[in-house]
């Protein structure tokens, strides 16, 4: 056994042998397209796509591109670590353009080429899938990205976004970069996944870090989480959200809206409290729509703001 | 003849889209032109995932001159008129005009009007950009810059590039000019995405065919789905292995492609204790794949053929890899849904049918679990089930909806169910009613004859059928949501198919719609025996519509069944499709011809003379004035008496050929009384009572069908 020594040589931080290999790859490739580089939204959500730099800068004419790493929760995918293949918390890779360049799909092909899938090897097909947020009021048309029959990416140009036209339209890409990472590590249990791109005492693996908060996480979500708070919760951020949204409300027709991202951010908490609510199987089936379509007025209602901001395009 | 090569290349059109969007193009294209004059030899339209093209063939270069006379008005005529005429002919002055001298109307002038045929070549400039705008795609977008502005063009996905040429054989064609939201008609395309990524210059339909096939395009979807079905075919073949072919998925495989390259993959034996339904089912929509099975059996062997885009240059290894992979993680989940599913039985899963609803106004499926339940057991005496199966099997008929397995593939509904009744060994026939009681799902599907399956599945639809005409969901036009005409045909089918008599007011809707008191308001006005609930009759009215269409299919005429329904309480359809036989068979005789024409004859008559009167002539005739008169008329009048009384009995006893033997009896009789007896006496007292011959004529053939109906 050798002794701990620092990871010295690129290839560990190559996209085939790590986690974070693969997640710096696509940062550096997607960086030299002009994307801003962002961080993860620092509040729970559902996908990528609730990230403010998505949601509300889809809306309005100003240009933009920008790509992210964004952990997803999704309360109901926990399997308390047992599944190979689900998670209740995992992480998405998002690229957002706009307006979409002409050659986005030849942009992505690149990308999958840049993380060591040889376009020779691999059978990479776009296959229709019509992508739809009922809570967003979003919808667009793209397709699921398979590579030799694994799905590994969305592909979607946004139609719609809080309800309203996209113009211009955004190109979105979202990677669910576990499974790719399994794919080109060529890995069957996510857990098995190397993290970190060391060998022996060195290695990290996906497991070390994740297996006991999917544990801990499916335990909280199924079973403890508390409902009545939650209850409270969703309609505090609800409430807030109108608060927020009356309180920066333009005076006049001339004036900008002040507050559209705090109200946003009470609309992105409502959302998730929904979905942990959901989780806990205490959302009948006839409530579950109304609750969706209370999400989705919260963020009709913050889009509506964005747009009279000056980031929305506002004069 | 020049031709018209003209090709859309987008981003992956959705497979299910492909053939569709090609027969629109072709239709736009060849209707606008015929619309313009412009006759073609033949036309014909392709699609790929990346490509909708058209070749036209045989237009001509340029369309038809054109001369056009308008006439004008009078010479002389008012100012406005004359200025009228010159604006509507296109002239300049009068002197552009020519006069004419008519004898009668004087002077008038008429303008002459000659237009060359345009050039084919501007009229397709003219017509694609309109057809490719106004494309009726299912879904379409927008994309890219111009998505900034309204009025964007949309397509299905990104439009990239537009071919347009127009040309004879022999020579270079041109580039139909037009350009759309900032894509140019050209000349260039390109092939394969992987395989020939280079671009690639086009002249006519011809040479465009030879190149993409060089750049790794095969145009035809047929062609590809034939290359896909030999490749998958003979690799099976090579394995000592069958294809399970799958019209559907080949051709979805066949829109997902442009060079199909067809591999086997393979997995873990162990796997195929899953059932094979479930099996064939996750591989073919997750992964789109063909299953293989053991030459002439129906047991699946563990591999697969999958189609890919690529020829690989490890000759596909990595790609049946990751295939795999893929196929052995959906694998794992069915099984790991199997298992789970195996370890709660089925009745076990009923309360959580409680918390499903089923319709909001018809309460849970649990409700309505119990309710098909009662049902099934009242029905089934009437089929011939022993009525604790029938029970059952309908409380166990929809367990399966709340299983892992059929949660993930819902196409799988009932036979999941009844795999889990088997394991749990439930009875045969009520594992079997368990899979069997959503059948028949439509016209071509397999009826149930097991008498237990058949109890359950009736009582499935009738509690559908009169529990959404209870609130008052029933069909309209096109618009069928709850597939309630589908529902009805079932029963159709289930019942003449298995000879069950039953009466549908009273056995189904009645018990139904005891069944459905708590939910809705079917029963909002209980009825009393001798009154006919409006729904109920409606609900009848639509299974009459539904015989007829089922019985037209099966060549019987719908004027027959019409007089059979037209008779007061015809609701056994077995009877009424019996009845119907026997008058179809009955009207082809030449007695039932002749009878037919001599009701016609004593209903006009009557019609005429009752209306005449003012009065019905509903009594019986007299046998004593009809014996004061002709001969004919006293034989009738014994013959309407034997005949009426024995079509009477058959039809009780229902021996319907029976009862059109004791008809046809009244042919010799009816023919020799209109030929020898004058209905309208002189003396009032006998033409009353010929009239009262004809009625009982017209109410004798009513113990059968009636006849009025019936056309001819």
């Amino acid at each position: 056994m050798s002794s701990a020594s620092p990871l010295s040589s690129a290839a560990d931080l190559a996209p085939k042998t790590s986690f974070q290999g693969l997640i710096l790859t696509l940062q550096r490739f997607w960086a030299a397209q002009g994307c801003v580089i962002l961080q993860p939204y620092d509040m729970e959500v559902g996908a990528g796509t609730f990230h403010p730099a998505t949601t509300l800068r889809a809306l309005g004419p100003k240009p933009w591109k920008a790509a992210y790493v964004q952990p997803s929760r999704r309360p109901k995918d926990g399997r308390y670590g047992e599944n190979p293949n689900r998670l209740q918390h995992y992480y998405q890779f998002q690229v957002i353009l706009k307006p979409n360049p002409p050659n986005l799909q030849e942009l992505y092909l690149a990308s999958l080429d840049a993380i060591g899938v040889d376009l020779k090897l691999h059978d990479i097909r776009f296959v229709e899938d019509d992508w739809e947020s009922p809570t967003l009021g979003a919808w667009g048309l793209g397709w699921e990205c398979w590579c030799d029959g694994m799905e590994v990416s969305q592909f979607t140009y946004f139609q719609q976004v809080a309800g309203f036209e996209c113009a211009p339209v955004a190109g979105e890409l979202t990677y669910g970069l576990e499974r790719l990472a399994m794919y080109v590590q060529g890995v069957e249990n996510v857990y098995d996944l190397n993290f970190n791109g060391g060998e022996g005492a060195d290695r990290v693996s996906y497991g070390d870090v994740f297996l006991q908060s999917e544990q801990e996480y499916s335990r909280h979500n199924f079973e403890a989480a508390d409902t009545a708070m939650l209850f409270r919760q969703f309609t505090d951020a609800e409430k807030a959200c109108r608060t927020y949204l009356d309180a920066g409300a333009p005076a006049s027709e001339t004036e900008r809206h002040r507050m559209a991202q705090p109200a946003y951010d009470q609309c992105i908490k409502a959302s998730h409290v929904f979905n942990l609510l959901d989780a806990r199987g205490v959302i009948s089936v006839t409530e579950r729509q109304s609750y969706i379509l209370r999400v989705r007025e919260l963020a009709k209602a913050c889009g509506a703001a964005y747009l009279r901001t000056a980031g929305g395009g506002a004069a | 003849m020049p031709d018209l090569l003209l090709e859309l290349r987008s981003e992956e059109i959705p497979a299910r889209m492909q053939r569709r969007a090609a027969d629109d193009l072709r239709k736009l294209v060849t209707d606008a032109l015929v619309e313009r004059g412009f006759l073609y030899e033949g036309a014909k339209a392709f699609a790929t995932p990346r490509r909708l093209a058209l070749h036209v063939a045989g237009l001509p270069p340029r369309g038809q001159d054109v001369r056009e006379e308008r006439k004008g008005p009078r010479v002389g005529a008012p100012e406005g008129a004359v200025q009228g005429f010159l604006k509507s002919a296109g002239l300049a002055s009068l002197d552009q005009a020519t006069i004419v001298t008519d004898p009668k109307k004087g002077e008038f002038y008429v303008a002459v009007i000659e237009r060359p045929g345009r050039e084919t070549l501007d009229v397709l400039a003219e017509i694609l950009p309109q057809i490719i705008r106004a494309f009726p795609w299912p879904k379409s977008m927008r994309w890219g810059k111009a998505s900034a502005q309204p009025g964007a063009l949309r397509w299905v996905r990104p439009l990239q590039s537009i071919v347009a040429t127009f040309g004879p054989e022999t020579e270079t064609p041109d580039v139909v000019p037009f350009e759309i939201d900032g894509i140019v008609a050209g000349t260039t395309t390109y092939g394969h995405r992987f395989l020939a990524p280079e671009a690639i210059e086009v002249r006519r339909f011809d040479d465009y065919v030879q190149a993409l096939e060089r750049a790794k395009v095969v145009l035809d979807v047929e062609r590809r789905k034939d290359i896909i079905l030999h490749d998958a075919r003979d690799l099976a073949f090579a394995r000592g292995l069958e294809l399970v072919e799958d019209e559907g998925l080949l051709e979805e495989v066949a829109g997902l492609v442009e060079w199909p390259v067809v591999l086997l993959g393979s997995f873990d034996a162990a796997f195929l204790d899953i059932p094979a339904e479930a099996i064939r089912a996750t591989i073919r929509a997750n992964q789109k794949c063909f299953v293989l099975r053991a030459p002439g059996t129906d047991t699946l062997a563990p591999a697969f053929i999958l189609t890919s885009n690529l020829v690989a240059s490890d000759g596909g290894l990595a790609i049946t890899a990751g295939n795999e992979r893929v196929v052995r993680a959906r694998l794992s989940d069915a099984k790991f849904f199997w298992e789970t599913d195996k370890a709660i039985r089925l009745e076990d899963r009923l309360p959580k049918l409680d918390a499903i609803v089923f319709h909001e106004k018809l309460g849970t499926q649990g409700a309505r679990v119990e309710r098909i339940a009662a049902l099934a057991r009242e029905l089934a005496p009437l089929v011939g089930a022993d009525p604790d199966l029938a029970e059952r099997a309908a409380t166990l008929a929809k367990a399966d909806l709340v299983t892992e397995m059929v949660g993930e593939f819902p196409e799988l509904q009932g036979l999941m169910g009844r795999k889990y009744a088997a394991l749990q060994r439930e009875p045969d026939s009520v594992a079997a009613a368990v899979e069997d009681h959503y059948k028949p799902v439509g016209p071509s599907d397999r009826v149930p004859t097991d008498p237990v399956a058949v109890a359950v599945a009736l009582a499935d639809k009738f509690d559908t059928l009169v529990g959404f005409w209870s609130i008052d969901e029933k069909p309209t036009g096109s618009k069928d949501p709850y597939a309630l005409r589908r529902a009805a045909l079932g029963v159709i089918r289930l019942l003449i198919e298995n000879t069950v008599k039953m009466s549908l007011l009273r056995d189904g809707y009645q018990a139904a719609a005891d069944g459905l008191r708590n939910y809705g308001d079917a029963t909002k006005n209980d009825t009393s025996a001798n009154e006919v609930d409006p729904e109920a009759s409606s609900l009848l009215a639509f299974f009459a519509d539904r015989l007829k269409v089922y019985l037209r299919d099966k060549g019987a005429r719908h004027d027959l069944i019409d007089a059979v329904f037209a008779l007061p309480g015809q609701d056994d359809l077995l009877m009424v499709v019996r009845r119907v036989e026997a008058l179809g068979r009955f009207l082809e005789t030449d007695d039932g011809k002749n009878l037919l024409a001599g009701y016609k004859r004593a209903a006009n008559i009557l019609r005429i003379e009752e209306k005449k009167d003012g009065r019905v002539y509903e009594a019986a005739p007299d046998a004593a004035l009809a014996a004061r008169g002709e001969p004919e008329e006293r034989a009738l009048a014994e013959a309407l008496e034997a005949a009426r009384d024995k079509a009477s009995a058959a039809v009780a006893a229902e021996d319907f050929a029976g009862a059109m033997q004791a008809l046809s009896t009244l042919r010799a009789p009816v023919d020799a009384f209109f030929e020898r007896v004058t209905v309208n006496a002189d003396e009032p007292a006998l033409r009353t009572n010929r009239l009262a011959l004809l009625n009982a004529l017209r109410a004798a053939t009513r113990e059968v069908a009636d006849f009025s109906r019936i056309e001819g």
